[in-house]
């Protein structure tokens, strides 16, 4: 059998946005191997993939293992579910979003299974009849290709990173109930506390806005984020001096001690660009850069770039962005 | 209380990387190796609550080359009792295969916690913690940023996309340590003489046939070179129009 298994995510229901490009990536290797995609959602009875038209982005079935457990993330009875549905489908691959919750399934999956696992790949192929997955490592600063000697090859995909709808489209994703296999946590997620309200994660946000220690102080990290809000959809990342100096959460620290982006836009406020905050994000389509040392690293990198005074800048930036978005 | 910290020695990350004559790994020459940074997370945990308990025993275990002794003689030097290494030389790109290195080494040993960095910042697994904790039929919490142990059970917390998940757990137990969980001693003068002293056990790492190998190591392609639209608020507008109409992400 050369069938894929994607390994979908959902939030309240709601199959998340990421788990399209899971399924897309999948989509591609089913295209190179021969086979058919099964996109695999686990949720409390309820739960409802066609808001995510998974078939769109590349899935011939939907798989639906629902039960109570499943309502917040079931670290072990998910792995459970997921090894037992990949024993049955004797899957080529198995293909996970390397997200807060993929990390943390893949290596429980993999130890079930047996089988090793490729993280953060950004680039699949099947060469000889195996998965040959392109992994950034130390946070990007060079690139790994490695060979997955394994069946399933069991890898997880970095978000913002494949495409959903590239591939060849599913089969209209119809949707097939499997069973859940539950009873054996030991640990238990009892609720998640939520971040403020619509707050973006900056691994899978589309645009990035950052601010480091040219912002002087966090009294003045309104402008990063006022600038995040214009934009619509942006989410407020740090430099590690500022996550260090405890002016910002660490889960906004870029870089390799913090988390590597390939965002659509990133734009970099007050960032000098020390060599581990530049592997973190220089896989951004579009790099923008305000500073007001017009020698800092962070212009090597940038495409675009102003030299000045970040608090007469950003406001400004802010002011026109909302305009165009006004119309 | 009985605690097992594994630990990874890893280029320090202002190396600008080089890529060996292999072609598949990195020119280690010149280049400084330390402690992984959010291994540093697990190994002040650790010494806290085993202070906490009243004492106990730290074991720091690591799997990699030799030199990785020196790394181990930091966390040695910041409190840990003694030290195991498990040699291979080079680590393997198959997470799995030391996953089973190291949990062969640790079953059987009577910890209450196994800690862990929640990834090491060279190869970006975020995967051995959690491989282990399965292979030792273990509880697991991965990426942990709070944390709260009280009469053999656990409350941890950690980030998720858009919150914080709070976790319910028993020990004994095996967590991976994020930032924010604590705040890392530097390594006192005193503690650096007697880590000298304290025992380091050797002995070759139990690897099975790795099934991931590295094919090729590359250094990312060179961003082109950008340019600087303008001065000051007034290059605004000028970036605008690139932003729309040259790169086209707004």
């Amino acid at each position: 059998m050369a069938n894929v298994l994607a390994v979908c995510e959902q939030k309240e229901g709601q199959v998340r946005k990421v788990s399209r490009e899971t399924v897309a990536a999948a989509r591609g290797l089913a295209d190179a191997l021969g086979g058919s995609v099964d996109a695999i959602v686990l949720g409390a009875p309820g739960v409802d993939p066609a808001g995510a038209n998974l078939g769109a982005a590349g899935a011939d079935r939907v798989l639906v293992a629902a039960d109570p457990s499943f309502a917040l993330y079931a670290p072990d009875d998910s792995a459970a579910t997921i090894a037992a549905q990949a024993k049955v489908g004797d899957y080529a691959a198995v293909v996970l979003a390397a997200t807060a919750t993929g990390r943390d399934l893949g290596p429980r999956l993999a130890a079930r299974l047996d089988v090793p696992l490729a993280t953060d790949v950004t680039g699949l192929a099947v060469e000889g009849g195996k998965v040959v997955a392109t992994r950034p490592v130390y946070a990007g600063k060079a690139i790994q290709t490695v060979v997955v000697e394994a069946r399933p090859a069991l890898v997880s995909v970095r978000p913002n990173t494949f495409t959903a709808g590239t591939g060849a489209q599913g089969h209209g994703g119809t949707v097939v109930s499997v069973q859940a296999v539950t009873g054996a946590a030991r640990v238990v997620v009892k609720e998640v506390k939520a971040a403020e309200q619509g707050a973006l994660d900056v691994a899978e946000a589309s645009i990035v806005v950052s601010g480091g220690r040219g912002m002087k102080g966090p009294e003045h990290f309104h402008l990063i984020e006022e600038l995040a809000k214009a934009f619509g959809t942006a989410a407020v990342g740090a430099s590690r001096a500022v996550v260090d100096a405890g002016w910002r959460p660490h889960g906004e620290q870029v870089g390799q001690t913090g988390k590597t982006v390939s965002p659509q836009l990133y734009v970099a406020v007050g960032i000098s660009g020390a060599i581990q905050h530049l592997a973190g994000m220089r896989t951004a389509k579009v790099i923008v850069a305000i500073n007001k040392d017009k020698d800092a690293p962070i212009f090597k990198v940038a495409d675009y770039g102003i030299v000045g005074d970040a608090f007469e800048i950003v406001p400004r930036l802010a002011e026109e962005i909302r305009k165009i978005r006004a119309g | 209380m009985k605690i097992a910290v594994c630990i990874k020695r890893v280029p320090d990350t202002e190396t600008r990387i080089r890529i060996g004559g292999d072609g598949t790994s990195v020119d280690e020459a010149g280049v400084k190796f330390i402690l992984n940074p959010y291994d540093e997370f697990a190994v002040e945990e650790a010494l806290q609550r085993r202070d906490k308990a009243g004492g106990g025993d730290v074991v720091v275990l690591s799997l990699g080359a030799d030199a990785a002794q020196e790394t181990m003689r930091t966390a040695l030097a910041m409190g840990c009792d003694r030290g195991v290494l498990l040699q291979a030389s080079p680590i393997p790109a198959d997470g799995l295969a030391v996953a089973k290195a190291i949990a062969a080494e640790l079953k059987g040993g009577g910890f209450d916690l196994i800690l862990f960095g929640k990834m090491a910042v060279d190869d970006y697994n975020h995967q051995v913690g959690p491989m282990v904790a399965e292979l030792l039929g273990l509880p697991c919490v991965t990426s942990v940023a709070h944390l709260e142990l009280e009469g053999g059970k656990g409350t941890a917390e950690r980030e998720v996309e858009g919150g914080m998940e709070v976790v319910e757990f028993a020990m004994p137990a095996v967590l991976t340590c994020d930032k924010g969980l604590n705040t890392p001693r530097y390594p006192a003068l005193k503690g650096i003489m007697a880590a000298k002293k304290k025992p380091i056990e050797v002995k070759p790492a139990q690897l099975g046939a790795p099934r991931i190998t590295v094919k090729a190591l590359a250094l990312p392609p060179e961003r082109k070179e950008g340019r600087i639209v303008g001065e000051g608020p007034d290059a605004v507008p000028e970036l605008l129009r690139l932003l729309r109409e040259e790169a086209k992400v707004l």
